[in-house]
């Protein structure tokens, strides 16, 4: 067996890699019901086995070329670089990671596909999924279809109706999606779900949980399945331009997204890297999702973390107009990144995020995530800061067709 | 207050099993609570748990995440919790024993809590969502305090980790019946007795089985089979969110599962 400390062994000792109880400084570890510790461990050893294993590699990466359509392209978005022009022609160029033209339409395709020939290698013949906005549910029900796997997908209430399109697409490629009325309806009360789920069926059961967040080793196991974002792109700003990225940036709800593309950067002192989270109606009111700025250090769903709760320990609501920023947690290695001080992260309000829905949409002919929005929004903030012309790379993570229907609600395109 | 060790210490020395009924804390309201825990008392229960309502109650199934999500709807708070404690306890024979989540206590900051919780005349803790590698932070200095915090088994638990838990944890051992979340099914699994075989063999300690258990007849198989005690919790709660009429179901249902449980050499409690 691969022990933890020969994991470590293949990265310098930065301390990103979790340690044996699977933390990043003080954050993580595995907070669970007693059930779940046998399949958390039978889980970190499968993972370890694999993920160095060349008949799963291989097959991953055909599946990652072939079905999910990667590489994906890292694009100059001229526009929105002439817009963040300065007079003397100098300015930050702008680089979207087309996460979006994966198949399914979002980079939850890479974990989910991986999450799943892991599970079938187990043994296991039933999965399930919490899901937000949607996109990890749909990302999850496709690799289900494509081996022929039961799939299950807990989705809260709220979320089933403003991302009423990603349901039927669930629901069209086999999954069963089962309402979740507790709390408020959303991504909170589906993972919690989820868990009750797990404990019950744990023994022919694989959960595939959508973000870095979780009891170890999902932390870890997920950015690993999306670090192929942060690989890809160094390759190819390789050959662009024959150097790193100056600033890399990425919405986080929970947060996988934004490890997938930082990860490889980590190492690299002289990358930026800016996580983006939810202001909702700004971060003085108790609408908002950001959980790095707003929040403080406890336990959610597995792990210690930042998160929104309050004085008794119960947790609160989160809120964002996109429903995949919508959790009052995040990722324990957003939260060592943040302690450490190595990334930085900031929010944007649901007003900032739309506006930036609109604008992507109007200069790249691209309709983003709302989820993405958030990220795309902060370069209003972070470009007039900028000398020089420092190369940025957004995470452009997902499409934003689900979308349509709450932004129309809000937008007067004219 | 008697310590949770010496409660069982006395069962065993009379060949009793024990009943642990659960109620969730303000459900309906706090002054049933203290009422409850009064009546439990009277009614058969050597040892009772009181369930701190959590916002997201992961090991618990639908009966009791409802009484949890209603008794915080009301703004139940841990402190009003540990006054009903403080009031109640003195006059009860039961050691009292909290159920919480863990960020409940993390929140508070462990040494400020379980001195709080001390104060209260409360004797242990079940802590749903620590399991033996992460508890370390809360037994040590719990034990400092007289604090009993006991640790789950449950039907997964290889025997390596059972003999780890059994080292760890206090009072007794809670050996989870089901693989799942609290409430009541329809019968009790026959892998218990087998499970419990499987404790014995790693330590003496004493265990109590819950999670599913809501009959006389499930009490009555789970005690044949040996367990030191029966751990009863959805079945009362939703008994006594039943309204006005609450505190009688709980009543019967408690000396219904006690009669059930003591059919060996009966012997009479001593009531005061």
């Amino acid at each position: 067996m691969v022990s933890a400390k020969d994991f470590q062994s293949s990265s310098p000792p930065t301390t990103e890699q979790p340690d044996a109880l699977g933390r990043f400084g003080q954050f993580g570890g595995k907070y669970v019901p007693e059930t779940l510790m046998p399949a958390l461990s039978e889980l970190e050893t499968a993972f370890r086995q694999y993920r160095d294993d060349s008949g799963f590699q291989a097959e991953l990466q055909e599946l990652l070329r072939e079905y999910v359509g990667r590489p994906t392209p890292l694009y100059l978005a001229e526009r929105l670089t002439a817009r963040y022009a300065k007079a003397d022609g100098s300015g930050p160029q702008i680089y979207l990671k087309r996460e979006d033209l994966n198949h399914t339409g979002a980079h939850k395709i890479n974990n989910a596909i991986a999450q799943v020939l892991l599970a079938r290698r187990m043994g296991k013949q039933r999965i399930i999924a919490e899901t937000g906005a949607g996109q990890h549910g749909v990302a999850t029900a496709t690799a289900c279809a494509r081996f022929g796997v039961k799939c299950v997908i807990y989705m809260g209430v709220h979320d089933m109706d403003r991302q009423a399109l990603n349901v039927f697409r669930m629901r069209l490629m086999g999954a069963e999606v089962i309402p979740v009325e507790a709390g408020n309806g959303t991504l909170k009360d589906a993972t919690s779900e989820s868990i009750r789920d797990w404990v019950t069926n744990v023994e022919n059961t694989h959960y595939i949980l959508g973000s870095v967040a979780g009891p170890h080793p999902y932390p870890m196991l997920v950015r690993d399945f999306h670090a192929v974002i942060g690989e890809e792109t160094r390759t190819q700003a390789q050959q662009k331009w024959g150097g790193l990225p100056d600033i890399i940036m990425g919405c986080v709800g929970g947060g996988s997204n934004a490890m997938g593309i930082f990860h490889e950067f980590v190492d690299e002192p002289s990358v930026r890297l800016i996580g983006v989270e939810a202001g909702g109606e700004g971060i003085d009111s108790p609408k908002h999702a950001a959980t790095l700025t707003g929040g403080e250090v406890g336990i959610l769903h597995g792990a210690m973390s930042y998160l929104l709760q309050d004085e008794e320990g119960q947790i609160v609501e989160a809120h964002s107009i996109s429903a995949g920023l919508d959790y009052p947690g995040v990722g324990p290695e957003h939260s060592y990144l943040k302690e450490s001080q190595r990334a930085e992260y900031y929010n944007v309000t649901d007003e900032q995020a739309l506006a930036a829905f609109e604008r992507c949409s109007r200069l790249e002919g691209i309709i983003p995530a709302l989820e993405t929005a958030h990220a795309i929004a902060y370069l209003e903030t972070l470009c007039p800061q900028l000398t020089g012309s420092p190369r940025i790379v957004i995470n452009c993570s997902g499409r934003g067709d689900k979308d349509v229907q709450t932004a129309a609600k809000r937008l007067n395109p004219g | 207050m008697t310590s949770i060790s010496d409660c069982f210490q006395s069962l065993r020395d009379r060949q009793q099993c024990a009943l642990i009924p659960f109620i969730t804390a303000g459900d309906p309201d706090l002054e049933t609570t203290a009422e409850a825990l009064g009546v439990l008392d009277r009614s058969g229960a050597d040892l009772i748990e009181l369930g701190v309502p959590y916002s997201d109650p992961l090991a618990d199934g639908p009966v009791i995440q409802a009484a949890a999500t209603r008794s915080l709807k009301r703004g139940t708070r841990l402190e009003q919790v540990l006054e009903v404690a403080q009031q109640v306890s003195p006059n009860l024979q039961a050691p009292l024993i909290l159920f919480t989540y863990y960020n409940q206590i993390l929140r508070r900051g462990i040494e400020t809590y379980l001195e709080q919780v001390a104060r209260a005349g409360v004797g242990g803790l079940i802590v749903p969502d620590l399991p033996v590698e992460e508890a370390e932070d809360l037994l040590q200095p719990a034990a400092e305090k007289g604090i009993e915090v006991t640790l789950l088994v449950a039907p997964t638990s290889s025997q390596e980790r059972m003999r780890a838990i059994a080292q760890k944890s206090q009072g007794f051992i809670y050996l989870v019946s089901v693989t799942g979340v609290t409430g009541a099914r329809s019968q009790v699994e026959g892998h218990v007795q087998g499970l419990l075989g499987k404790i014995r063999s790693v330590t003496d300690q004493p265990v109590g089985i819950g999670f599913g258990i809501s009959s006389g007849e499930q009490a009555r198989q789970v005690a044949d089979w040996g367990a030191d005690a029966v751990i009863v919790g959805s079945a009362f709660v939703k008994r006594l969110a039943n309204g006005s009429e609450g505190i009688q179901a709980i009543e019967e249902l408690c000396q219904e599962l006690k009669t059930a449980i003591s059919y060996t050499e009966v012997k009479q409690r001593i009531s005061t």
